[in-house]
């Protein structure tokens, strides 16, 4: 058995406005998971009460099976954490956070942050107040990724990043998954990005979470098919279908059930099969949201 | 070696698919001969930035298609005789051409009529 990276067990927080439904979620090391929500959702939320940052009113959140509550100071340093609101001193430079890191964490790497200014561009002299959006994120990344933390933790590491800077900090985070106990948990509206590193994925929507597997079955499920069918004919509601809708001679049918049994059971209902098209994890996204808030009103 | 693949954003095909494509094509084409080790599944990840779990995938399919094989604790290789397999030279091809029936068939034409017009556009591109 190895110890999970992260495991959230039941972990409930209400707020005035807002309110986390008990979660349950769990990330194998080696691997990446991405947490997907309109804003709003939960996700900080979430990343904060991993980071300890807030505690949990009920459930039990561990980091390699460390308690959050009892055992916080050890469980983070094996944790590295940027959110997309932290910023360097301003009137530090980046070398001299660097240096404080040093003094901080044994494991610092001062080697592989010296790369890292390379790969990244950015220039150690640069005071905090003088560095872009990107730099910022690109420097606070560089601080964590020098510590070689077994969970990197991101809350929007890509929001406000230029196309160049998200793939260079694209491309330095899969570099850690090369070491195979090492994990990534980022959360992102860009599902461009989660669709393409990410192993695991989790939807959040007003704090609940909506659904959690790993990447390719995701894809593998969803469906849309594009049905011929003749003048009022009433397309059946099949098991797994989230939305259907019917315009004169043609149905599209949306479904999280797929199997390739599927089409051959709509023709002998009757209907032609135009087209089977996949998902992409956007279109999936926003359908099993609106599916889920359907289910939750009625 | 790895980094000649590359992945396509408007490519429709699901990631897995381009990068079992690719590596199957090398393979055809004699580029990547029987025997040669393939990347870890976690440096062809990290060298063309996919998720683990893509490019697990896309080794597991090409392991099942015979085209490699995983040695535990020793990596993944071409499989001796790959590009001799059956269908491996062609199996791009089929799959475009199974997309183009099903089109056919959803106006109403047969495999017969969709060869007809294969031959009918090929005289086409010849001339």
């Amino acid at each position: 058995m190895t110890v999970p990276a992260l495991r959230f067990r039941n972990v409930a927080k209400a707020y005035r406005f807002f309110r986390l439904e008990p979660l349950d979620l769990e990330l194998e090391p080696g691997q990446v998971l991405g947490l997907v929500g309109p804003n709003g959702a939960g996700k900080s939320t979430t990343i904060r009460l991993l980071m300890g940052l807030v505690q949990p009113d009920a459930g039990t959140v561990e980091v390699f099976g460390q308690s959050m509550a009892r055992e916080a100071a050890l469980a983070k340093q094996s944790v590295g954490y940027v959110a997309d609101d932290m910023r360097l001193y301003n009137n530090a430079t980046l070398a001299w956070h660097m240096e404080f890191m040093s003094t901080l964490y044994p494991r610092w790497d001062a080697r592989y942050a010296a790369q890292l200014v390379e790969r990244f561009n950015l220039h150690p002299e640069q005071h905090g107040r003088q560095l872009s959006r990107g730099e910022q994120m690109k420097a606070l990344i560089l601080l964590v990724l020098a510590r070689h933390p077994r969970l990197i933790v991101l809350d929007e590491p890509t929001s406000g990043l230029d196309p160049v800077a998200r793939h260079e900090v694209l491309n330095e985070l899969m570099q850690v998954l090369k070491e195979e106990d090492r994990s990534i948990l980022f959360s992102s509206h860009n599902t461009i990005d989660v669709e393409r590193i990410c192993d695991q994925i989790a939807f959040i929507d007003r704090g609940r979470l909506v659904d959690l597997r790993d990447k390719e079955s995701f894809l593998e499920r969803w469906r849309r098919l594009q049905l011929d069918v003749a003048d009022g004919f009433a397309v059946p509601k099949l098991a797994g279908v989230v939305d259907q809708t019917v315009r004169g001679r043609t149905a599209s049918v949306v479904t999280q059930a797929f199997d390739p049994e599927l089409p051959l059971t709509y023709e002998r209902l009757g209907a032609r099969v135009h087209s089977v098209q996949r998902l992409s994890l956007e279109e999936i996204f926003v359908a099993s949201v609106m599916a889920s808030r359907a289910e939750g009103t009625r | 070696m790895h980094s000649s693949l590359t992945i396509s954003q408007t490519d429709p095909r699901p990631l897995y698919l381009q990068v079992k494509e690719q590596i199957r094509h090398r393979v055809a084409i004699g580029e990547w001969a029987p025997g040669r080790e393939l990347p870890s599944i976690r440096a062809l990840a990290a060298a063309i930035s996919v998720s683990v779990i893509t490019i697990k995938r896309a080794y597991l399919e090409l392991e099942r298609e015979g085209v490699i094989v995983t040695r535990q604790g020793k990596g993944s290789f071409v499989a001796e005789g790959a590009e001799l397999a059956p269908g491996l030279r062609t199996a791009e091809l089929d799959e475009q051409l199974k997309t183009a029936l099903r089109t056919a068939r959803s106006i109403g034409l047969d495999a017969d009529a969709v060869a007809e017009r294969v031959r009918e556009l090929a005289k086409g591109t010849e001339s």
